[in-house]
């Protein structure tokens, strides 16, 4: 079990999707993910929900997951639940920690589907108690089903935000008011690059549309355009003041705020790796660079879902495949399933991608993020402002000096939720454009372990 | 300074190299310091910044104690106190065997006329380390040692080195040093300059440069590895070693735990690249572990491992090269040269403007390395 063919870290979409194909080809696969049951973001708990109240009012696409978790469970690959992978050496020695303690696995290969993380959003008081993001808010509600007692504040923009508000309205919950800070795109340039994509994704277009139509029904308060958005309090959350699109500063009362500014590729672990990343524009994002099978720079590892790029769950699917059929192909061996092949592969890919451009114009993240304003909090673990980034700036080149002058992302969070941020300050500090920004350094390990799991490699050193 | 010609040039920003920089331009020299990255990239900015006299080889001793009077004196010397702390540093005995290892050496030591290092019982032991474990029995103690903040390091003597006039250059690489009118010529991979002296102050690359100069030496390089935690609820004031396991731990000034011990990783010099290996770093994880129970649920955040120089008997290459006249070397630390950073730079500036320090360099020549 220790030196499988496959590694697969992620058990959702695509992580599940590339297992089946490779383990009933007859490849050894062993499948790590820190969760305690498959099924990944989306699918969160789908085993115990589906066919509850509660899966049915999380909504059709989450129960069709329960699907690809059967098949997953039985498709012979090796599972490793509530088991976190730390360390990825460029040889493939694979350091994980899980119920079964701390082991090393040694694989021909490995695929990464870590998936995506929410884009930090920094503003003014999201340290505050009180303030978390819809992700977190959205994970309660799937695991043990816990919707907030009182009427929620939701800000920001994406379409998570809009089925959380949904998912939550059908459990019961309510929303307070929803402060939309999606910029305002013409609607024409937005379905100009849709194009025919519109016409086949109709249904979902029509899906996101309704939920629209419920938010601005159900919510107590819509308020579009929202700007200079700043969370309100001294030791927790007593209100939010932001400014509406006509120019007006306005404030509420809350002592729940949820955020939320759209995901990004969980690059952590292939950026350990030194596999090549690269910005794309489209998305706001750095992306791996990967060519049509999710192989990067790394010869040995490919890269599946939205960890290879946002593309959402139905693309996760297909990509994860498309990664499992080239490493059946690099390892001499053929998929079981009639049907599974490139080209129909590639056909869905496609279709699942086409609404992408679309997605990305109408929720592009507002100018902002990239620009808060001196007071606000980038590195939450070191509490970092703005400003004291700003003055280290003034005299250092580059985000690995300035981590070490200010140490921004340094603690616990590694630099996920402030690495961006400092990228797109130092690009505007220093006039350049993101793509000539490279983000912090990783270092590992990339999940915090304890010590004395750590210490615990040492034993079995001893021991064997 | 005319551009392309300094005094002297210092191959190297690490710690040694800024210092070495810092001396000269306060002797009133022109000087230029060339850094292939940034300053700090390598040991200098990897470090575990222990400031520790003790259990230092005997040859040494003389020069760390005199390094030590300035890390109190920091303030005047770099305008900053560079968050040096002066907790005392411990070598822990976990047996009476290895108690007696201590009491040997604390005998030779005072036999040299050295008194800073005093054997300390089990009870005085626990008063310093609350939390240690019940089975050590006592241990070594350098009482005025400590620890320091190795980025503020950076930053101060950079800064000081740029006030009196220095010319940093990173991003640049020297590769040649050629015999000039005079002087030296130094090429590097974006122009050339002329100078009378050159320092080579190049860390793992140390003997690189000297092979630039015609001075084949056997020298090899470390990789050692540290890593650092969370911050902490408890309280660790002296930096910690043993005498059985490799192990170096302290408690940095933000709380988080930073722990060592020359434990390797993996580097490719050529390359510059350089990489954890965790099986091994499980060593001091359990090393830590067994000293200070209490702590074995922290979480660890980073680790990292860091390239340096190494010669053959863990002694720096210090003073000037043995067939190069007008070259200076200040490179080989063996993974402590951290400590020595605030009088190296001083004693190289002797060197080079007075033909010779006060301080007993012998050990330290180069000579002894040439093969
Ligand atoms: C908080 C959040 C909630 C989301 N909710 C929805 C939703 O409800 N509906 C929707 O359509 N999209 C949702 N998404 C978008 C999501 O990215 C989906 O498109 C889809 O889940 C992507 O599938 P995937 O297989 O690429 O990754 P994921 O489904 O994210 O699966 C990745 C898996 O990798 C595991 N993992 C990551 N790193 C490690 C590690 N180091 N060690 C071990 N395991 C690791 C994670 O535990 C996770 O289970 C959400 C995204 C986020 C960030
Ligand atoms: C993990 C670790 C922990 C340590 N812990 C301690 C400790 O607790 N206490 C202690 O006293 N010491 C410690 N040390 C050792 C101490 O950090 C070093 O001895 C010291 O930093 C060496 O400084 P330096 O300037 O000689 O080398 P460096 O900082 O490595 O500087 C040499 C520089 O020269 C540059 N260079 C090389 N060749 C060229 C060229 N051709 N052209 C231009 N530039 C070039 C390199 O890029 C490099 O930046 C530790 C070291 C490590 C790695």
């Amino acid at each position: 079990m220790l030196k499988p063919d496959l590694l697969i870290v992620g058990a959702g979409p695509a992580g599940m999707s590339a297992a089946i194909v490779a383990a009933r080809a007859g490849l050894k696969v062993v499948v790590v993910d820190e969760q305690p049951t498959p099924g990944g973001q989306i699918w969160r708990g789908v085993e115990a929900n589906a066919g509850t109240s509660r899966g049915r009012a999380l909504g059709a696409q989450y129960c069709s997951g329960l699907a690809t978790v059967r098949a997953f469970r039985e498709c012979g690959a090796v599972y490793w639940p509530s088991t976190r992978v730390w360390q990825i050496e460029p040889t493939l020695g694979t350091y994980v920690t899980g119920p079964g303690g701390t082991r090393v696995i040694t694989p021909r290969l490995v695929l990464i589907a870590t998936g995506a993380q929410e884009r930090p959003a920094p503003l003014r008081g999201w340290t505050l108690a009180g303030v978390m993001t819809v992700g977190a808010a959205q994970i309660l509600l799937k695991n043990p089903g816990s919707v907030p007692s009182e009427a929620v504040w939701i800000a920001g923009c994406g379409p998570l935000a809009l089925l959380y508000a949904h998912q939550l309205v059908r459990m019961g919950g309510a929303v307070a008011g929803f402060l939309d800070t999606r910029p305002s795109t013409p609607l024409r340039e937005s379905l100009r690059l849709a194009g025919r994509a519109v016409l086949r994704s109709s249904g979902e277009l029509a899906k996101g549309a309704s939920w629209y139509a419920e938010l601005r029904h159900r919510a107590g308060r819509y308020v579009p355009g929202v700007v200079d958005l700043q969370a309100l309090g001294t030791d927790r959350l007593e209100g939010v003041r932001y400014r509406t699109a006509a120019g007006r500063v306005e404030e509420i009362r809350t002592s729940l705020l949820l955020i939320h500014e759209g995901v990004l590729p969980e690059l952590h672990t292939v950026r350990s790796l030194g596999c090549e990343i690269q910005w794309d524009a489209g998305q706001a994002a750095y992306r791996p660079v990967l060519n049509e099978w999710g192989e990067c720079s790394h010869p040995d590892i490919l890269i599946a879902g939205d960890a290879a790029g946002i593309g959402g769950a139905e693309a996760a699917v297909h990509r994860g495949r498309l990664s499992a059929l080239r490493i059946l192909q690099r390892l001499g061996k053929v998929a079981a399933e009639p049907g599974m092949t490139e080209e129909n592969c590639r056909t869905a890919l496609a279709r699942a991608l086409a609404l992408r451009p679309f997605l990305d114009r109408v929720f592009r993240p507002r100018g902002e993020i990239f620009a808060p304003d001196d007071d606000t909090i980038v590195c939450r673990c070191e509490e970092l402002r703005v400003r004291d980034l700003r003055a280290a700036l003034a005299g250092s080149v580059g985000p690995n000096q300035l981590k070490a002058f200010t140490r921004a992302g340094m603690g616990p969070c590694q630099g996920r939720q402030c690495g961006l941020t400092v990228a797109a300050l130092i690009a505007a500090a220093e006039g350049r454009q993101m793509s000539d920004v490279q983000p912090f350094r990783v270092r590992p390990p990339l999940k915090p372990v304890r010590l004395c799991d750590l210490a615990g490699l040492a034993d079995e050193g001893l021991s064997s | 300074m005319k551009a392309g010609q300094a005094t002297t040039a210092v191959i190297g920003g690490g710690l040694h190299g800024l210092a070495c920089a810092l001396a000269l331009v306060q002797r009133g020299q022109d000087v230029v310091l060339f850094e292939r990255s940034w300053i700090g990239r390598r040991a200098s900015g990897a470090t575990a910044a222990g400031v520790r006299t003790l259990w230092r080889d005997p040859a040494e001793i003389a020069l760390s104690l005199e390094a030590l009077e300035r890390w109190y004196r920091m303030d005047a010397l770099v305008g900053d106190d560079c968050g040096f702390r002066a907790g005392g540093q411990i070598k822990v005995a976990e047996s009476h065997a290895e108690m007696e290892a201590l009491a040997a050496r604390s005998a030779r030591t005072r036999d040299l006329g050295f008194h800073h290092e005093e054997l300390i019982d089990p009870r005085e032991l626990r008063r310093l380390a609350p939390m240690i474990s019940e089975h050590c029995v006592g241990g070594l103690i350098a009482r005025r040692d400590g620890a320091a903040d190795p980025h503020r390091t950076i930053a101060a003597f950079r800064g000081a080195a740029e006030g009196y006039g220095a010319v940093i250059r990173e991003g640049i690489s020297v590769m040649a040093l050629e015999p000039d009118a005079g002087g030296w010529r130094v090429v590097t991979d974006a122009g050339n300059w002329s100078v009378r002296h050159v320092v080579n102050a190049a860390g793992a690359w140390g003997g690189q440069v000297c092979r630039m100069v015609g001075e084949a030496i056997r020298f090899g390089y470390k990789a050692s590895m540290v890593f650092v935690t969370e911050r902490v609820q408890q309280a660790f004031g002296p930096v910690f070693s043993t005498v059985g396991r490799p192990l170096s731990f302290k408690q940095s000034s933000q709380g988080t735990l930073v722990v060592g011990g020359g434990i390797q990783g993996w580097a490719d010099l050529e390359k510059g690249s350089t990489q954890v290996d965790f099986r091994a770093l499980a060593r001091g994880a359990a090393a830590a572990q067994t000293l200070f129970p209490a702590i074995r649920n922290v979480q660890i955040v980073r680790a990292w491992t860091g390239l340096e120089g190494k010669t053959p008997d863990l002694l720096p290459v210090i003073g000037p090269s043995a067939r190069a006249p007008g070259v200076f070397h200040t490179f080989g630390f063996s993974g402590h040269g951290f400590e020595l950073v605030p009088l190296v730079g001083e004693i190289i500036a002797d060197c080079i403007m007075h033909g010779r320090s006060h301080y007993d360099i012998g050990a330290f020549d180069v000579a002894r390395l040439l093969v």
